[in-house]
């Protein structure tokens, strides 16, 4: 199987789509000529042209709100939001719109749309272009939010996303854009929304986690194992609607569980993944229930120490798996 | 060839009848909506009285085969036209399961029906305008010569979806009409309050798009503004921003009291040009309605608003626990 990087699994991923359906398409700033300040849309312009690659006008309102309209007549369009930091202007039409228009009209009409946006920090990229915003929008019923790891599970999830007739939230890290590569087959595939997925069996502890942190911890693990301990890893994918089954398997069979995301600790994903456990699982548990995650101030600073302090890494990940494991 | 002005407009004088019908009904439906709201048998209305005209007007000049309509929540005069019938208002009166917009869901006002191209909507104002966008460029990118029609208060021309939507219409040269139906008050703020430039329709030329002040109590000016509205649009002209200008003859809601900020007298002033009045003078005038053929037609409508409220009245709520369904699709 061929390696490819975690932006080109986005642009695979679009790009067999647009040449299946010819109701999909792409807008967003940048998008078009410029193949998106990322390069995630690189080349979709040229092979498809202007009317389906819309360089729109700096209006993340309208971004979504056109979009939805779009997806109402039949179209399934993927919006582009620059920065996730930069979504904000299109939150009202994100929940007052496309969360709800299949149940305020009683399945009458439906919202086929897919928002993606690039979030995450350690890329120097401050206040305004670092956050984590998942959490916004993880008690919106009607919205599901896609956060994959790796580049197989961003193809696989990026095709679903696209061909739901629900609207997806579909946030990439953009550490992970270059960083991160792996395998991903030729053949067309697709992988199922709402699933989470183990990306390493282990006895010890499990570590539950989505995103960058999924590398974070299974470096960590590879470290851990050369002591005797053996993580359990949990990838969630899908950090809204959660997958309740896969979080309460993986928390019994170890009954040691650490939580991990980037974002800020309070109200998180992670926040609500506790409930889930305590609410399941309280008599399988060997341990009280651990989170790691960034500290409660309104986003990561500019300058490296404040950045590097803020972030989950590799080695606070591998410190709290550790503490958790001997507790 | 006459001097009518329906002549004129291309309009036989069946087509201003069938007009006038769909006004007084959807004017009748309201006082109806009110009358069981003050009884206590419905929670909640709010009005479209008074702007009838420039509905019914618009909506008739638009093709309701193949248009699709994102109306706001004064609409009944649109939404009528565009086949949704008095059983249909009635049963979301009274927010019964077999109501179409909603099932029961949404209040009153929050139009629905896919089958008649009606978009659904919902209360956070203006979000509709972008939706509209949507719908003309799903037309231009699918080759159909369908438009999008949109509506909404001229307190929602401030709303950054309104702004939005039409710059993004116009850099695409989009089939959709923006209308503003501009009724002076946006629940207790004024017009003077609202903008400061002298009408909401001056706001198309910042986004290079065709902007006009039509008469909202003439029915008649609106249709001939809307169908060349229409026809731009279809010919690829691009978006147009039409502002009709009427009054809003009841207070915003069913839960307003506007004696709190608007004098008994204005309100008066503005019943001597109530379009319901006034454009049965022309039809008198054209000597197509005499004062009984009105009271016949008056008659027939209240038929049917009568059976309507009494099936409605009568027909069931959903089930308590459908309200889990529909959250997401089937897949």
């Amino acid at each position: 199987m061929p390696k490819i990087s975690y932006i080109e699994a986005v642009t695979s991923a679009i790009r067999e789509e647009m040449a299946r359906d010819e109701n999909v398409f792409v807008l967003g700033e940048d998008v078009g000529k410029r193949g998106g300040v990322f390069r995630a849309t690189n080349g979709l312009y040229e092979q498809f042209g202007e009317e389906r690659v819309i360089d729109t006008p700096l209006a993340e309102s309208a971004i979504a709100g056109v979009g939805i309209g779009a997806a109402m007549y039949g179209m399934r369009p993927i919006a582009e939001i620059q920065f996730a930091d930069f979504i904000m202007p299109a939150v009202n039409q994100i929940i007052s719109e496309a969360a709800k228009i299949r149940y305020r009209s009683n399945n009458d009409w439906q919202c086929p749309l897919t928002i993606r946006a690039p979030y995450g920090g350690g890329i120097h990229g401050a206040l305004y272009h670092s956050q984590s915003i998942e959490a916004i929008f993880a008690n919106v019923p009607g919205l599901k939010i896609v956060m994959p790891s790796t580049p197989y599970d961003v193809k696989g999830l990026l095709k679903s996303a696209i061909r739901s007739n629900d609207p997806v939230l579909f946030f990439e890290h953009k550490r992970a854009y270059r960083l991160i590569k792996g395998e991903v087959p030729d053949d067309e595939y697709t992988l199922p929304l709402g699933k989470a997925d183990v990306k390493r069996e282990g006895e010890d502890i499990t570590v539950i986690t989505y995103g960058m942190c999924v590398h974070f911890a299974m470096q960590a693990a590879e470290n851990l194992a050369k002591e005797g301990y053996d993580a359990h890893i949990l990838d969630l994918r899908t950090v809204y609607p959660l997958d309740k089954e896969a979080i309460v398997e993986a928390a019994k069979k170890t009954g040691k569980v650490l939580l991990i995301t980037e974002d800020n600790k309070e109200g998180s994903i992670i926040s609500e993944v506790a409930a889930i456990i305590a609410e399941n699982c309280l008599f399988d548990l060997d341990a009280p229930i651990k989170r790691l995650a960034g500290p409660d101030v309104p986003a990561m600073p500019y300058a490296p120490t404040m950045e590097k302090y803020f972030m989950v890494n590799p080695d606070k990940v591998e410190a709290a798996m550790k503490e958790l494991a001997d507790f | 060839m006459s001097k009518l002005r329906h002549h004129q407009l291309g309009l036989t004088d069946d087509d201003v009848i069938a007009m006038y019908e769909t006004m007084l009904l959807a004017r009748m439906i309201d006082e109806r909506m009110w009358l069981l709201n003050r009884a206590g048998k419905i929670p909640f209305v709010i009005s479209c009285q008074g702007q009838e005209a420039a509905q019914v007007g618009a909506a008739m000049a638009l093709d309701k085969d193949k248009d699709y309509v994102l109306p706001y929540y004064r609409d009944m005069g649109v939404v009528l036209h565009f086949g949704m019938t008095a059983k249909d208002l009635l049963l979301s009166g009274f927010a019964k399961a077999e109501d179409p917009n909603s099932g029961g869901r949404q209040m009153p006002g929050h139009f629905g029906q896919k089958k008649n191209r009606i978009v659904t909507g919902s209360s956070p104002v203006t979000t509709q305008v972008p939706h509209a966008v949507g719908f003309g460029l799903a037309a231009k990118m699918k080759r159909q010569d369908f438009i999008a029609f949109t509506t909404f208060g001229e307190g929602s021309s401030n709303q950054g979806d309104f702004h939005e939507g039409i710059n993004f219409a116009s850099v695409h040269d989009l089939p959709v009409i923006f209308m503003c139906e501009n009724n002076k008050y946006a629940i207790s703020v004024p017009l003077e309050k609202q903008l400061n430039c002298q009408h909401v329709s001056d706001r198309a030329a910042a986004y290079g798009i065709h902007g006009e002040t039509v008469d909202g109590n003439d029915p008649l000016a609106v249709y001939e503004a809307v169908s060349k509205a229409r026809k731009r649009a279809v010919n690829g002209e691009g978006p147009s921003l039409i502002e009709t200008v009427s009054y809003r003859l009841t207070p915003h809601s069913s839960d307003d009291d506007d004696s709190t900020y608007r004098a008994k007298e204005e309100v008066e002033e503005a019943k001597k040009l109530d379009p319901i009045h006034t454009f049965e003078e022309y039809l008198h005038g054209a000597g197509l309605l005499s004062h009984e053929g009105k009271e016949e037609i008056r008659s027939k409508l209240r038929n049917i608003i009568d059976d309507a409220t009494d099936y409605a009245e009568k027909a069931p709520y959903a089930e308590p626990e459908t309200a889990l369904k529909y959250v997401y699709g089937e897949e």
